[in-house]
Parts: structure tokens; C-alpha cells; sequence
């Protein structure tokens, strides 16, 4: 039976977000199923165009420190957000949206990327991925 | 038998990975997937997923910083 990743995205920072679709992407690489769901700020990152719009999670400097670290990724060839997120559809890693989030946060679906979404959930959703997972990350 | 050429010279984690997975997708049975890059994690790490996805990895060669590393799907 193919093994599966399934990542909780809560935070909404920067560098969190990198983290969770390289590790969501090294997961589909290997063979796996990987499984994203946004939840809480992680969600607020799947609005249209807000992707890249986090904060980096520690030595922001209003703002600065992410700007710094773009240019360097940049420098470095590290592919941007919007890539790594296509990439991971195109390898058919899926992405559940939290309807709590959107309730609490008044976020609609037509706020949201909407093509990228897969599922809309619940915590249910959530723990019956990761029970079927043989990894589960908190980021 | 299809030869299938990757190149993902200058690319940094993970896009060389997930090419190399894109690429073996789009392969039927008996092709040959071509990956050259540059990026050093990657030349240990693509080896790593030929065998967690069970195929062949018919070989790794290197000239430099550069690497080909060809796979039968």
C-alpha cells in the first residue's frame, strides 16, 4: 500500500509555507500520497494572490527579513511559491481548505485559489488523513 | 522505447525531485528517464527515490559539480 504524508499547515509564515509544499513535494517525489491542510493563518496563504504575502516567522523586520530572504531564495534558484504549488497538483497531492477557518475568518470560497482546493473540511477530514498516514507534520 | 531528457542544471530543492517524478509519470513501461543537474543533495536523493518508487536506475555519472543519472521506468 503506497504510504502517506499528511501536513497540517496552521502557520501562515513565509518560510513555514516553503517547508510544508517542499516536504508535501519530496513526499510525492518519493512515491507517496501527501495530503495539505490549511487551517487557521496556513489558510489565509491560500486567499488569490496571498501566497507570498507571509511573514517569515522569526527576524521579519517589518517586513525586511522576508524581503531578504525572497532575494535570496531568488539568488539561490529556489523555485517560488506558486510553482511549488502547481507542482504539487500536477503530482496530484491534494489540498483541503478548513471550513472552521472560513467560518471564523469570513473567508469565502470565491476568496480563495480555488483551483487548487480539492476538499473543503473539518477536523474529521483531517484525522481520518492522518490516520491513514504514516507521517503527520504540525507546521 | 522513448529516451525522456530532464535537465534541471541551476535548479535547487525540490524541483530537481519532482521533475525527475513529473518526467517518470509521463513514461510508459521500457522508457528511459534522463535527469542531468547540478544540485549535490539531489544526486543522492533522486537515487533514493528510483528505489522507493522500484525502479531501475541504470546509472549515475558526473563531470565536475555536474550530474546525469539515468533511469529505465
Amino acid at each position: 500500500m503506497v504510504e502517506k504524508v499528511t501536513i497540517i499547515v496552521h502557520s501562515g509564515d513565509l518560510d513555514k509555507i516553503y517547508s510544508a509544499l517542499i516536504i508535501g513535494n519530496g513526499a510525492l517525489a518519493m512515491g507517496m500520497d501527501a495530503s495539505l491542510f490549511f487551517t487557521f493563518w496556513g489558510l489565509q496563504r491560500l486567499k488569490k494572490g496571498d501566497l507570498e504575502k507571509g511573514p517569515l516567522s522569526k527576524m521579519n523586520m517589518l517586513g525586511l527579513g522576508s524581503w531578504m530572504m525572497k532575494r535570496r531564495m531568488k539568488k539561490a534558484n529556489v523555485a517560488p511559491l506558486e510553482t511549488l504549488l502547481q507542482d504539487f497538483k500536477d503530482l496530484d497531492g491534494k489540498i483541503i481548505a478548513c471550513e472552521m477557518t472560513m467560518e471564523v475568518m469570513g473567508m469565502r470560497k470565491e476568496d480563495l485559489h480555488e483551483d487548487v482546493i480539492d476538499e473543503y473540511g473539518a477536523v474529521g477530514t483531517y484525522i481520518k488523513e492522518a490516520n491513514e498516514s504514516a507521517i503527520t507534520l504540525f507546521i | 522505447m522513448t529516451e525522456i531528457e530532464v535537465d534541471c542544471r541551476d535548479q535547487n530543492c525540490p524541483v530537481p525531485l519532482v521533475e525527475t517524478r513529473k518526467a517518470l509519470k509521463k513514461a510508459s513501461p521500457g522508457d528511459v528517464v534522463e535527469v542531468v543537474g547540478n544540485h549535490p543533495a539531489s544526486k543522492k536523493e533522486i537515487p533514493m527515490a528510483v528505489e522507493a518508487l522500484g525502479l531501475e536506475l541504470l546509472s549515475l555519472d558526473e563531470e565536475g559539480e555536474e550530474w546525469r543519472i539515468r533511469i529505465r521506468r
